[in-house]
């Protein structure tokens, strides 16, 4: 049974490694999915689990993942938005799917999914 | 909703929205009466009086999005339609309290569902806010506080894979086992 000493060995394991995620600069990516009653009804939730856990399994650190309100256009949640390289990208009607393909042409490789993109849809 | 447990995240998320530092997740199932509480209580803005008289009809919200607002409605249809109840209170400038109860053996009652990922969300995503999440059945208790997690790691985010990874895992064997698959 996992208990609260073992987070205490695990703070320990984390404070001995030098820490190289801290790294984020003006490269960093930020992704923000709407989290509102329309987002989280219309399926927003496993779309934000497949984020995180494809940018962990990738080992991004300089990307940073988080939740918004709503984002005005409930119709077309879930809404993933992502700001790289000092623009924005709003893609909507996000699946699980969708995220993880988002991660690996847009955020590792550079090249935005057009076809995921709002102004397609 | 096709879960319980979004109903709780949506209703925990109007908490954040009114800037609350600290919120408690109750669940409590009594198996022999069929019956399931959820309660959410949170130290925000709070509500006037006519504001809170308003908010179970689904016309009432403060977004400046749409008119209409959704998640308290169908949290109290969630319960109501299974033959529970359902209540809210609230205090201008000290907080707001909900909970809904289900009859869990009603066709009606919408499954809990990822109760364990919902709560994994809401507190590796909010690192400003605290969480007290209780579940209880059977005469068993399990509590997940962040502020303890947090005074035990001292500074390293909640949101760190290795941290997340040991909360799944947390979650899972203190709050989820307690009603195993029966919600
Ligand atoms: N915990 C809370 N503290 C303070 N005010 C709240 C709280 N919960 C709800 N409210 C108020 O009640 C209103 C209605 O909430 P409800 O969740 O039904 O709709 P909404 O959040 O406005 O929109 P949505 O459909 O996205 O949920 C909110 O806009 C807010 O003004
Ligand atoms: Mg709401």
């Amino acid at each position: 049974m996992k208990s609260l000493e073992e987070l205490k060995a695990l703070r320990e394991k984390m404070r001995s490694q030098t820490d190289n995620r801290a790294v984020a600069g003006s490269d960093e990516t930020v992704i923000k999915v709407g989290m509102a009653t329309c987002g989280i009804a219309a399926g927003a939730r496993p779309v934000l689990t497949a984020l995180l856990d494809e940018a962990e399994k990738r080992q991004l650190h300089n990307v940073s993942i988080s939740q918004t309100g709503c984002i005005g256009l409930c119709r077309l949640e879930p809404i993933v938005e992502v700001f790289k390289g000092g623009q924005k990208y709003t893609y909507v009607l996000m699946t699980p799917e969708k995220a993880k393909k988002v991660i690996a042409e847009h955020v590792v490789n550079g090249n935005p999914v057009t076809e995921y993109l709002i102004g397609n849809n | 909703m096709r879960e319980l447990a979004l109903n709780i995240l949506d209703i925990t998320e109007n908490s954040l929205a009114a800037g609350a530092k600290h919120v408690s997740i109750a669940l409590t199932a009594d198996f022999t009466a069929d019956r399931m509480r959820i309660e959410i209580c949170d130290d925000g803005c709070g509500m006037d009086e006519e504001t809170l008289a308003k908010v179970t009809d689904p016309f009432t919200t403060s977004r400046t999005t749409r008119s209409v607002g959704m998640g308290i409605p169908l949290f109290k249809y969630s319960a109501e339609s299974t033959g529970g109840n359902f209540g809210i209170f609230s205090e201008k400038g000290k907080g707001t309290r909900i909970f809904a109860e289900y009859v869990i053996g009603h066709i009606d009652r919408m499954p809990l569902g990822d109760f364990g990922g919902v709560v994994l969300q809401l507190a590796t995503m909010n690192p400003s806010v605290d969480f007290t999440v209780t579940v209880e059945a059977d005469g068993r208790k399990g509590v997940l506080d962040t502020s303890e997690i947090k005074e035990i790691l001292g500074g390293i985010p909640l949101d760190m894979p290795e941290v997340r990874a040991f909360l799944k895992d947390y979650i899972q064997e203190n709050l989820v086992s307690i009603y195993g698959g029966r919600l």
